[in-house]
């Protein structure tokens, strides 16, 4: 058939076509000029055909030109004596069938544009065929959504070999609802379990965008009775799954464990951590079920066991976890890097819960202090601020272990009786020990670490301090106050003359530098 | 509208009209009105506001008051009209009335001009004065005068006002202008008058003509004078040209007498110093600095000053006079630059130094005692010992002078290509112009120029411009350090330019610095965290590092410059990953640097040990990992672990040791393999003297073996690998041997003991009473407080009061009102009976009348 070159063209004879195809069911073969657009070279076209197909099938499966019920195949049906009709709707549902598979494809263009446009389409197609199902209810009032369908949407999303990131998000609107929320988590972990299982390697992508998915989906914290549904109904079932809270806590927990089940790569299994206590395991049908993942992230060591340890927190503090040589184990991940990680923050901010009660023993306690200050002696200025008001508050905490900066009557010891080696807490004899790291510190550089090291020298005062604004401190604000804080109005010189950059002859830059 | 004003003025009313009249009391009040309010007691210093009062008078007072506003108010409480005098300011009380009366003329004279036809060019307005015509009056000339002369003196003779006003003592409080009036008096005195007037005319010429009189005499005796003054000036020329003379051109002589007369007498000045006493009073102020910086490093001033009120002994002088103990010890600190001080003061007071510190400093000279400035005066002492040839001068000159000296013969031919003056620069761009394409020496010669033609003696806004070139060439330094290759040199010499102008301008130079560091830590910042880690910056910030360290004392406990620049460079060996030979270059540069900043104060630097560690495991070939732990930023494996280590034994043989290029941290372009490997070499050298520096320097620390002891480690396993050139071998084992030296003890930790607590007594606290009858023992705001609610009370019971009254008048008005109707009425209704009556007995008698007739 003729048509002028370019978009602006297409989208005429598009326009014509379709209508033809819509006015009269002797046109109806004009629908292979169009689906033939769909495999043009060109964006634009692509996009204009999608827009046909998507105004076309619209209108068809409102008017209920589509065949409903099990799909007989093509041939046997025009081949066989039928009406006319008859043989219409089944041909034109076998159009309406390709065509999407079509869009599924166009799921993987390189155009985001067009990406866009076929997930919408999808997602009209989804819409409608809900509202008119092409399925017969098998009993009146039949739940029935187009799950085909919307996996094979669901599948596009998750590609193995693209980042869908964008899409994911474009995606994210349409999880607002609950029945498409529900048939994702469903459909996700089909779709995770099969291509899990299917590839020998998977590729890293495909982990990404499954994350991806998977937490953009939330379930509201309370069942509330206003849902909505995206495909309309009627009239809402009491007997739907879809309506009920408690299935899309199961299928979300279907889905996560199933995700986890396999073996992610690392970077993902921080990332899993990090929402791990805020947005997984409250909406969890049986929190107890990550315990297995929790307790062997908790052993991995480094960042990931102290991720792993607010996960871990959730389930002791609400669910009743047991977990033995828990303490140990928080003893074993203090190490010099727990000063230098981004999870700072978080660790301490735990730690202070964790050794918060005062029905611990006070050797664990004392272990604990003395790894710490032992630490100290390695830690950046913004850590120390932190650090050594924890210290203080542990000491202000359990009384006898205040033995640990007031030891009166103690013998002279020729060297430090803790071991630093020991891995239980409880054989270190840090009891036995004082803190002399913390009055190492007092002579250390930075005036207000040099202070704060300092209180021990005093009898602890009795309210503790809150380590609550220190904990996310940067170098950067200690810089800034450091620069604000003025003290006397005149700025004091150095009054020996400089020699040049180097300094004098002693100085060890002249020492081991040159300037040629 | 109209009724609004009323109601205001009668809420001001009882306030201040009322207390005004009160001020006016009368002389003599009858004494049946006074009511005497009696005191029960008197008491001293209390002023009675109220001890006599005037109900009848006030109370009359305020009824008038009512009357004029209140009645006023309820008469037209019906009347939506309103009566409004527009007149020009009638109502405005800041106008005084003669102001609104011309006010009111000229108005009406421009109403009057507006009205004419505007075609009318020809007619002029008629101008008056007082009503009259001035047409009229320049034709009765003598008529006005006459009158404006009584109306300048404004009082009558004695005379006219006898016989005018004689006559009824009820007229005398009549205004004496008002003679229109007095003449429609009886007819009887018209006659009388008559001849007043006559008489009052006739004295009235009389005065004119004698003031005539006077006038001729006057004119006759200018011009006697005239003529007798030209016999004067014949006598008294010569005088006068004199004087005239005298005056443009003063005496030389007379000149030196009086400038020698109102000179400032010589001040008696002190007598030269010997040398012997010059290097006392050097030291006395190196002492004194040193002295301060110990303070300042201890960190007392935070502390201390603030908290400790300052004792005052009895034997006080109050001349300022402190006893420092601290002077005492100062000499016996060893290490470092005070051994070289003291060497040089004996050398200059030859052992005499003791006996100095012993004596009375009181003896110090005036000039040493007011040196509170310190520091600022450094460099004029310094020019003043020059002056007086101290032979020891060579390591003590002001910095600039001995440069001077140093590159006077290379900076000869300099000096003649280039211009005397130059103005202070207004931007960076500018003095880069200045400074570019030139030599070193040429460049230097440029800067000191710009110093001395801008001195801040000279003009007034040098000293702005001179701190503003502090900012620019802290940022030309950058620039010559960011160079490839970097201009060292330049920057070498101008570091002493940068000591000079940061002496003088301590505030500006302390902001450029900050904020030079600011930039840097906030480049890093961002970078930490895009990434969470940062690239080892360019040698420009180094190289600001280096001189903050030079310009402040890096000593202090606490210094608005020094602390944050610690911070920057702690985030430097901690944030930046070395990656490169050159980033080891770098770090070890900071190294330097820190421990240069510590190595007077001492203090512990954790990161600087971690960082130490590091190089020294990136340096060691084959690792057993025990015992020791790596920390951020360096790693146990990867491709940088192995960053120092050398393999090839030639290039160990052919190695000698020197220092590192500071160049190379810019850069290490074009080294050969070897060339390269000599370079870590030298680095590792570098590390293990800093390792061993820093054995010395923690040895006191009570923790020390464990902070070494992963540095001792590595040691070990670095002198387990033979391949080492024989002097880093021998480093290892010079600094294995500081750890082992010092053994440590641990003796438990003591809290001090804190004092007890005292025990509450319940003595009475006793308050000074400053002033009766205020509330005492409260804060001023809380009088203030009392006092206001007070006012507040005592204002709403009057309002309530006031209110009260004004109902009551209002109830007495209406009562009388009514009562006024009710008369009115039964007057009325009385009359009606009575014509009733007569009609009836007219009626009646009329009637008997008929019917007797």
């Amino acid at each position: 058939m003729e048509r002028d070159p370019g978009p602006e063209g297409a989208r005429r004879a598009l326009g014509r076509l379709l209508e033809a195809v819509l006015a009269s069911r002797g046109q109806a073969n004009a629908v292979f000029d169009i689906l033939a657009v769909l495999q043009s070279e060109d964006h634009e076209e692509t996009q204009e055909a999608v827009r046909a197909c998507s105004r076309l099938f619209g209108a068809l499966l409102e008017r209920g030109e589509l065949f409903v019920g099990r799909l007989p195949s093509e041939g046997s049906v025009m081949a066989g004596s039928q009406g006319a009709t008859r043989k219409y709707k089944v041909w034109m549902r076998h159009r309406y069938h390709s065509c999407c598979n079509r869009l599924q494809e166009l799921l993987a263009h390189p155009s985001f544009g067009v990406k866009e446009l076929a997930l919408s389409t999808l997602m009209k197609f989804v819409q409608l065929e809900g509202a008119h199902p092409l399925e017969k209810p098998k009993w009146d009032g039949y739940y029935l959504f187009p799950r085909q369908l919307f996996k094979a949407v669901v599948e596009g999303l998750l590609s193995p070999e693209d980042d869908c990131s964008l899409l994911l998000s474009r995606f994210q609107e349409y999880l607002e609802h609950d029945d498409i929320r529900y048939h994702t988590m469903q459909a996700a972990t089909a779709v995770v379990g099969r291509v899990a299982d299917g590839y020998p390697e998977v590729p890293l992508t495909f982990w990404n965008n499954a994350f991806t998915l998977l937490s953009a989906v939330s379930l509201p914290r309370q069942e509330c009775s206003s849902s909505s549904f995206y495909v309309k109904h009627v009239e809402l079932s009491r007997t739907w799954k879809v309506v009920h809270l408690k299935e899309h806590r199961k299928a979300f927990q279907l889905m996560w464990l199933g995700f986890l089940r396999h073996k992610l790569p690392l970077s993902l299994y921080k990332k899993v951590l990090v929402v791990m206590h805020d947005s997984i395991l409250p909406h969890l049908a049986q929190p107890s079920l990550m315990i297995d993942f929790l307790t062997r992230a908790y052993d991995v060591g480094g960042a990931i066991s102290l991720l792993a340890l607010n996960g871990l927190f959730v389930l002791i503090h609400q669910h009743n976890l047991e977990y033995p040589d828990f303490y140990r184990k928080l003893y074993g991940l203090l190490d010099p890097s727990v000063f230098h990680v981004k999870y700072r923050a978080r660790f301490f901010h735990l730690a202070d819960l964790f050794l918060s009660s005062s029905h611990l023993p006070a050797y664990l306690v004392a272990a604990f202090a003395k790894r710490l200050s032992r630490l100290a002696l390695t830690a950046p200025p913004e850590a120390l601020l932190m650090v050594l008001p924890f210290i203080c508050n542990l000491l202000r905490r359990h009384p006898a272990c205040r033995v640990l900066v007031h030891r009166p009557l103690g013998p002279e010891l020729d060297a430090d009786p803790y071991d630093p080696e020991e891995e239980d807490p409880a054989k270190s004899r840090a009891l036995e020990s004082s803190l002399w790291e913390l009055q190492a510190l007092q002579r250390h550089y930075h005036p207000e670490v040099s202070q704060a090291a300092s209180v021990i020298n005093q009898a602890l005062s009795m309210p503790e301090v809150s380590i609550a604004p220190l904990l996310d401190l940067t170098a950067f604000e200690v810089f800034e106050r450091d620069l604000k804080k003025k003290g006397q109005e005149s700025v004091p010189l150095e009054f020996i003359p400089t020699q040049g950059l180097l300094g004098r002859q002693d100085d060890l830059c002249a020492q081991h530098f040159t300037l040629s | 509208m109209g009724k609004a004003r009323p109601a205001a003025a009668r809420r001001k009313g009882p306030g201040a009209p009322a207390g005004a009249q009160g001020g006016r009391a009368r002389p003599s009040p009858n004494p049946f009105e006074v009511k005497v309010n009696r005191q029960k007691f008197p008491v001293l210093g209390r002023k009675a506001r109220h001890a006599v009062g005037q109900p009848g008078v006030s109370r009359a007072r305020a009824v008038q008051k009512r009357t004029q506003t209140l009645l006023k108010e309820y008469k037209e409480r019906d009347k939506s009209n309103v009566f409004t005098d527009k007149r020009f300011g009638e109502y405005s009380s800041n106008m005084s009335s003669e102001e609104k009366m011309m006010k009111r003329f000229a108005l009406e004279q421009q109403r009057q001009h507006e009205k004419k036809s505007i075609y009318n060019l020809n007619e002029d307005e008629e101008l008056t004065h007082y009503g009259q015509s001035l047409a009229d009056v320049e034709k009765h000339n003598d008529i006005v005068d006459s009158d404006s002369d009584t109306e300048e003196r404004g009082t009558l003779s004695a005379e006219l006002t006898a016989a005018h006003f004689g006559g009824g003592g009820g007229l005398l409080r009549k205004t004496p202008l008002q003679q229109g009036g007095e003449e429609e008096k009886p007819r009887s005195r018209k006659e009388l008058i008559e001849e007043l007037i006559a008489k009052s005319k006739q004295e009235k010429r009389a005065r004119q003509a004698q003031r005539e009189g006077a006038l001729e005499l006057t004119e006759k005796l200018d011009q006697d004078w005239k003529e007798i003054q030209t016999l004067l000036t014949h006598r008294t020329p010569q005088s006068e040209n004199r004087d005239k003379k005298e005056h443009p051109k003063p005496d030389v002589y007379d000149m030196m007498v009086r400038e020698l007369g109102l000179e400032r007498k010589a001040q008696p000045s002190n007598r030269m110093k010997t040398e012997e006493e010059l290097a006392k009073e050097e030291q006395d102020r190196l002492q004194k600095l040193e002295a301060a910086r110990l303070r300042r490093m201890r960190g007392e001033d935070e502390a201390g000053d603030a908290r400790k009120p300052k004792h005052l002994s009895a034997d006080d002088l109050n001349d300022g006079f402190v006893l420092d103990k601290d002077n005492r010890h100062l000499l016996s600190y060893t290490d470092g630059k005070m051994s070289i001080k003291e060497e040089q003061s004996r050398e200059a007071s030859d052992g005499e130094s003791k006996e100095e510190q012993g004596e009375d400093p009181s003896e110090e000279d005036p000039e040493d005692s007011s040196d509170p400035e310190g520091h600022l005066d450094l460099e004029s002492d310094a020019e003043s010992e020059e002056d007086c040839g101290w032979p020891d001068r060579e390591p003590r000159q002001a910095p600039g002078k001995r440069m001077t000296s140093n590159g006077h013969k290379a900076r000869e031919p300099a000096r003649t290509e280039l211009p005397y003056t130059f103005a202070a620069p207004e931007s960076y761009e500018e003095l880069k112009s200045l400074l570019s394409g030139k030599t070193m020496e040429e460049q230097l010669v440029v800067v000191e120029r710009i110093q001395t033609c801008n001195h801040p003696s000279l003009a007034v806004g040098n000293k702005a411009k001179l701190e503003k070139l502090f900012g620019f060439l802290l940022e030309y330094i950058g620039d010559l350090a960011t160079d490839d290759p970097p201009d060292l040199r330049v920057i070498d010499k101008l570091v002493v330019q940068l000591y000079n102008l940061c002496q003088m301008f301590p505030e500006s130079a302390s902001n450029s610095i900050t904020s030079v560091l600011r930039d840097a830590m906030h480049e890093m910042e961002g970078a930490v965290e895009a990434r969470g880690r940062a690239a080892f910056p360019g040698l420009d910030v180094l190289v600001y590092l280096k001189i903050t360290g030079t310009l402040f004392p890096a000593s202090d406990f606490r210094h608005p410059v020094v602390t944050p620049a610690l911070v920057c460079m702690s985030q430097l060996l901690t944030k930046c990953p070395v990656l490169s030979l050159q980033d080891v270059v770098k770090g070890l540069f900071v190294c330097c640097v820190f421990l240069d900043y510590v190595s007077l104060s001492r203090r512990f630097i954790p990161e600087l040990i971690n960082f130490l560690l590091g190089i020294l495991y990136v340096a060691t070939p084959n690792k057993h990992g025990h015992g020791y732990t790596l920390v951020h930023p360096f790693r146990t494996s990867g491709k940088n672990s192995e960053l120092l280590v050398v393999s090839d034994q030639e290039d160990t043989a052919t190695w000698q040791r020197r220092g590192l290029s500071l160049a190379w941290a810019s850069g290490l372009k074009g080294q050969t393999k070897t060339e390269a490997n000599h370079t870590r070499l030298s680095c590792l050298a570098v590390c293990l003297a800093l390792v061993k520096h820093c054995m010395l320097l923690y040895g006191p620390l009570p923790s020390f073996q464990t902070i070494v002891r992963p540095l001792g480690a590595l040691l070990t396993e670095h002198l387990a690998d033979g391949s080492r050139p024989l002097e880093l071998q021998e480093l290892c084992r010079s600094a294995l041997a500081d750890v082992e030296k010092h053994e440590q003890c641990c003796r438990p930790l003591v809290c001090e003991k804190s004092k007890p607590l005292p025990l509450k007594l319940f003595t009475p606290r006793l308050v000074r009473v400053l002033e009766f009858g205020k509330k005492q023992g409260s804060s001023k705001e809380e009088q203030e407080r009392k006092r206001l609610i007070h006012k507040h009370k005592r204002e709403f019971k009057g309002a309530v009061r006031e209110i009260r009254r004004d109902n009551q008048f209002l109830a007495r008005m209406q009562l009388s009102e009514t009562l006024e109707r009710d008369a009115e009425r039964k007057r009325k209704v009385k009359q009606l009976f009575n014509s009733l009556a007569t009609q009836e007995g007219e009626w009646k008698a009329l009637k008997r009348k008929k019917f007797k007739k």
